[in-house]
């Protein structure tokens, strides 16, 4: 196994419990601060395919801003540790087929694929910043300013909830 | 995968080289904040007509290692129902990240002048292409070291400090970060390396050097930039003015109040270890890294060292002869005349080739380090000075000031950049 392999196992295997974990703690801190851990291990894979810019700001927007959030929202409810319930109908006739369909789903496009899982054509693509930003003003102009026109009506969506809200 | 891979694929003589590199730092790193944390008390004590630390050791010197060891020592108390695992997390967290952040630090252009096994010995631990972005991801987590620690000591002080603490992170990192975008325009990188190579040289007549604040090569100037950036990284930092997280007339000590012994100290280092990269930020990002304020073609600038070292040593000497026990009588005029004579050799470059080719080499990290040097002393000056905000005017000045006024920079850049790069 090459090095690079065993940093995907060790980092893939971090993402995968760090989610497990996410859905199995009892204390919603517990359950963001794995998230945070799926969220660093995520980037240390985009590390891996050489995509250095995109790990950075996934660091930075989802480990740091979006999960402080998170956390922030947590603290200041001083929400407390939740009970299991027991499955809900919905989780039942609807979630566990759906988890079931899916996984199956990966599995069948692995086993024909075989090994040979094709990798993406230009691996390198992404490795520097000023080309992200060429495609994004160039290629891809129009979903990116979709996108963040999307993002301005959000937060109007915000304010407007929040504004409101005090008046009453 | 290539950038990657031919990292991981280094042989063993690269990560012997990297360990001792880091260990090394690390050590200087932890001794500059001991020493910081007196010259803090010094600086402040000057400020307010006082003398400050001066019992243990001469001038108080050995206060630090005497406070090293109170913090090992004192008992380590766990205040009950706590949880556990997230409290004792905390201080490893905030300890951690800001060590790492001084990885990416780059100290000096040239590798040192003889290979380890065939490695070239850089000034810096790591140099990647995205140093800044490193950087802000490792501020972006620092955030949870004190969040975390105000949440877990389940007490009502430490709660009240880490929510404001995660508020006042997460709108100053928005003004620090959009701050540095002009800076990033005029230089075309994220490298810092780059950053600072692009401030060499001499603008407005050659009568200023090129550094980010003054230069008009490829853009503006960027003074409303720095002081954004300054401003929001103090806040960053928990620092005076801004250090609401741990008011300790509101909040006891906020968010570490429960912390005793060396998780204490661990929240404390890594505030000194915060300060320290935010100050090597500023001299990077703005004030030119490790390029000299003089133009290169003055080799009279290079004995400033020399300059400054032999008066200092002499001080040192006889200072330490007026004292009556052994480590004044002995290791202060030892430590002086030590530092004279490095001085005096530096001095005797004018002469010796060899010499002065050392001396040559140090002019890189002698600025960088007067530079980190003079902000770390903002730093205290802020502190023996203002006065701390209010909540609200510290949400106003963060949203309502900086962040507008940081956006603005960036688009007067941006002109500035487009006007100088049109044919």
């Amino acid at each position: 196994m090459s090095p690079a392999l065993i940093v995907f196992f060790l980092l893939a295997a971090l993402s995968v419990i760090g989610a497990l974990s996410l859905i199995l703690q009892k204390h919603p801190i517990h359950s963001a601060l794995s998230l945070i851990v799926v969220m660093v291990s995520l980037a240390g894979l985009y590390l891996l395919m050489g995509a250095e810019f995109v790990a950075a700001v996934q660091i930075i927007v989802y480990g740091g801003a979006i999960m402080v959030l998170f956390v922030f929202v947590i603290m200041l409810l001083n929400a407390s540790a939740e009970e299991h319930t027991s499955f809900s109908k919905l989780a039942k006739f609807g979630g566990l087929p759906l988890a079931l369909a899916l996984t199956g789903l990966l599995a069948a496009a692995m086993i024909r694929n075989g090994g040979a899982v094709p990798n993406s054509a230009t691996p390198d693509a992404l490795a520097k910043t000023s080309d992200i930003s060429l495609m994004l003003f160039s290629t891809f102009v129009y979903p990116f300013e979709l996108t963040s026109f999307l993002i301005l009506v959000a937060i109007m969506g915000a304010l407007v909830l929040a504004q409101r809200e005090k008046k009453t | 995968m290539k950038a990657v891979t031919t990292f991981l694929a280094q042989d063993g003589g690269f990560w012997v080289l990297t360990f001792v590199k880091i260990a090394l730092l690390l050590f200087i790193v932890l001794t500059v904040n001991a020493y910081l944390t007196w010259f803090e008390r010094k600086v402040v004590a000057l400020m307010q007509s006082r003398v400050g630390p001066h019992r243990v050791g001469p001038h108080g010197l050995l206060q630090p290692a005497a406070d090293g060891l109170k913090f090992l020592f004192k008992e380590d108390v766990m205040p009950g129902g706590v949880d556990k695992f997230v409290y004792l997390l905390a201080p490893f967290l905030a300890l951690t990240l800001a060590l790492a952040s001084l990885a990416v630090i780059p100290f000096g252009p040239n590798p040192l002048p003889f290979k380890f096994f065939g490695h070239q010995i850089d000034l810096w631990i790591t140099n990647p292409d995205i140093g800044l972005l490193v950087l802000f991801s490792v501020t972006a987590l620092g955030v949870y070291g004190v969040a975390l620690a105000g949440w877990a000591s389940n007490s009502k002080y430490p709660l009240l400090g880490g929510l404001r603490s995660s508020a006042q992170m997460i709108s100053y990192e928005l003004s620090m970060t959009m701050s540095v975008v002009g800076v990033l325009l005029m230089a075309n990188s994220f490298s810092l390396t780059d950053i600072i190579q692009k401030q060499s040289g001499r603008t407005i007549w050659g009568v200023l050097p090129a550094w980010n604040i003054f230069s008009f090569h490829g853009g503006c100037p960027q003074v409303v930039g720095f002081l954004c950036f300054f401003i929001s990284a103090i806040a960053e930092t928990n620092r005076v003015p801004f250090d609401l997280p741990e008011a300790e007339s509101e909040l006891v000590a906020g968010f570490h109040t429960e912390y005793s012994s060396f998780k204490f100290a661990m929240f404390f280092i890594a505030e000194y270890t915060s300060m320290i990269t935010v100050s090597s930020l500023c001299a990077i990002l703005f004030f030119g890294g490790w390029n000299s304020p003089f133009p290169t073609t003055w080799t009279v600038t290079h004995y400033i060292p020399s300059l400054i070292l032999i008066p200092f040593g002499l001080w040192v000497l006889f200072d330490g002869l007026k004292y009556e026990t052994i480590f004044g009588k002995l290791i202060l005029p030892g430590l002086g005349t030590a530092i004279a004579g490095v001085g005096a050799l530096l001095l005797a470059g004018i002469w010796i080739a060899p010499l002065h080719d050392v001396n040559e080499y140090i002019q890189a990290p002698f600025w960088l380090l007067g530079k980190i040097f003079f902000f770390l002393f903002f730093y205290v000056w802020a502190r023996g000075t203002l006065p701390r905000f209010r909540y609200d005017q510290l949400m106003n000045i963060g949203w309502k000031l900086l962040l507008p006024v940081s956006i603005a920079n960036v688009i007067v850049t941006a002109a500035f950049v487009l006007l100088r790069s049109a044919p």
